[in-house]
């Protein structure tokens, strides 16, 4: 995408049917630091990798709880997706108050991208520069939502967005098929090993990730530091271990879908040497 | 002219009595379980306390259509609160916000009676009595509703603590244990429904006898909620129908 004379304004159309703001607006979800989310019947997970500006700063808040039963992690302009999530919010409670029912995720999906599709058609707006990972969960069970600047929206399995995301999508499309029958143990690990796919090697600590989940009986909320940094610290120390630690709880879940996910567990670790990292 | 009477009215009271009484680091706060409409019973078994924070509990009579829409209200905003503070709102605040939203309606009221009972910032117990268009205080011990003018002055012989102006200044909290505080809330409603046909029946049980069974089954209730360090516990004292 090259500058040209056809993306001064977003109520621009170029001969070829695009409309370059829109289009530049998802760069900017490009630029910003990785969100990665997934989701099995039951839970969904949301991570994000912490940028901050500087060492003397602190990092930027990429995960908003929107309600008990919804979370979203945004990627892009940060400040864009704050006030995205206050109308998330304020969306949630108007809803609670008159129907004193949880606001069913699609419902506040829809609405959100038909707010970012007015600022695709209004002069004197400009569209949002920030995608967001929504989470929640509703009667019909798990969702994770990919909202966009354009006013697209998809439903996934499992999707990552920002910078270096491109390496937590292989990572995932390898595994998302086992993700359904996941347990939430398997999700978070496979949530952090997704992030981890993003930092090009540098170690993964807690300092530099934030990991939230909601899921049936529990509502969203961010995993704190030290739980992140045991949960870390129990799937880097090996590889082997991982086998019969995990097969206990996927025999809970059962089937052969699980000790599929457990044996690719194994291997994986072996694996992350020789795979390609994306940048 | 005789004065001219409206055929519809948009209140109704239906009724009921409430009791906080603020400790050193508890708080009580009790309300029948009887709501009515003229001489009707329309319900004995429901609740006027609702939690608004974690260290904050409403007890409300009057009318209850307006309660309800008082009470969704002052949650909504406690998770708009806790959004952009991300903490829980304390009892003081809880007050305040309650007051405001009162007096917004000031030229149509909400007909609610309201009684805030909690623990304050430092976790010594607190009561916030009002008015119906948020006149407010923060007092050791307070009742509203059809039984409040029955309890309250039986509270100040109880509790009432000697002149404000004298030094040192004297804690409007009362000095008596969380049982004890118990116990007098069961006292106050025993003697204001001997008197009072909006507030719940009632049979004294003696203290030590745990909630009676089989000889009562359904019929009104007394609900205690006590509010302390430990987090909040409701209890329900069962009453006799009449």
């Amino acid at each position: 995408m090259f500058r040209n004379q056809y993306d001064t304004d977003v109520t621009t159309w170029s001969p070829a049917g695009r409309l370059f703001q829109v289009e530049y607006a998802m760069e900017a979800v490009k630029q910003g630091s990785a969100a990665i989310g997934l989701r099995s019947k039951t839970h969904v997970v949301l991570g994000c990798v912490n940028k901050a500006n500087s060492e003397l700063s602190s990092h930027q808040k990429k995960i908003f709880k929107v309600d008990d039963h919804i979370g979203v992690a945004i990627a892009g302009l940060t400040a864009d997706g704050r006030v995205l999530s206050r109308y998330m919010r304020s969306e949630c409670i108007n809803y609670s108050y008159t129907y004193e029912s949880p606001l069913p995720v699609g419902r506040l999906v829809v609405q959100l991208a038909d707010k970012a599709q007015v600022c695709t058609q209004r002069s004197w707006k400009r569209p949002y520069g920030v995608g967001l990972l929504v989470a929640g969960l509703d009667e019909k069970g798990a969702h994770l939502y990919y909202n966009c600047p354009s006013g697209n929206y998809f439903e996934y399995q499992a999707f990552a967005i920002g910078s270096r995301s491109q390496a937590a999508k292989t990572y995932l499309e390898r595994r998302f098929e086992n993700f359904s029958e996941s347990t939430r143990e398997d999700l978070i690990k496979d949530a952090l090993m997704a992030i981890r796919e993003t930092l090009q090697g540098e170690t993964l600590k807690s300092s530099i990730c934030t990991v939230a989940v909601v899921g049936a009986g529990e509502p969203f909320h961010i995993l704190d530091q030290e739980t992140v940094q045991k949960l870390i610290d129990s799937f880097d120390i090996a590889g082997t271990e991982e086998g019969p630690a995990a097969a206990p709880d996927s025999a809970a879940e059962g089937g052969s879908a699980a000790e599929g996910g457990a044996a690719s567990e194994q291997g994986a670790p072996a694996d992350e040497g020789v795979a390609p990292m994306d940048i | 002219m005789t004065k001219q009477h409206p055929a519809w009215s948009p209140y109704d009271n239906n009724g009921g009595t409430c009791v906080a009484i603020a400790g050193a680091d508890y708080c009580v706060t009790a309300a029948d379980t009887r709501m009515s409409t003229g001489y009707s019973i329309l319900s004995r078994d429901y609740s006027k306390i609702i939690k608004l924070a974690d260290k904050c509990v409403m007890a409300s009579s009057g009318f209850q259509a307006d309660v309800k829409a008082l009470q969704k209200l002052l949650a909504a905003r406690h998770l708009i609160y806790q959004h952009q503070h991300n903490k829980q709102m304390s009892c003081p605040a809880m007050g305040q916000l309650l007051s405001n939203t009162l007096y917004y309606k000031r030229f149509f009221p909400y007909y609610s009676f309201n009684v805030l009972g909690g623990l304050d910032n430092e976790g010594k117990g607190c009561v916030y009595t009002y008015d119906a268009v948020g006149s407010y205080e923060r007092v050791g011990y307070s009742s509203q509703g059809s039984g409040s003018t029955l309890i309250m002055p039986f509270l100040d012989n109880q509790l009432k603590s000697p002149s404000p102006l004298l030094l040192p200044a004297q804690d409007a909290v009362t000095p008596l244990s969380e049982a004890e505080a118990v116990d007098l809330v069961k006292t106050c409603f025993a003697s204001a429904t001997e008197r009072d046909i909006y507030t719940a029946s009632f049979f004294l049980f003696p203290p030590s006898l745990p909630l009676c069974d089989g000889i009562f089954v359904g019929g009104d209730k007394l609900e205690i909620v006590v509010l302390n360090k430990d987090g909040i516990h409701r209890e329900y004292m069962e009453l006799r129908k009449d």
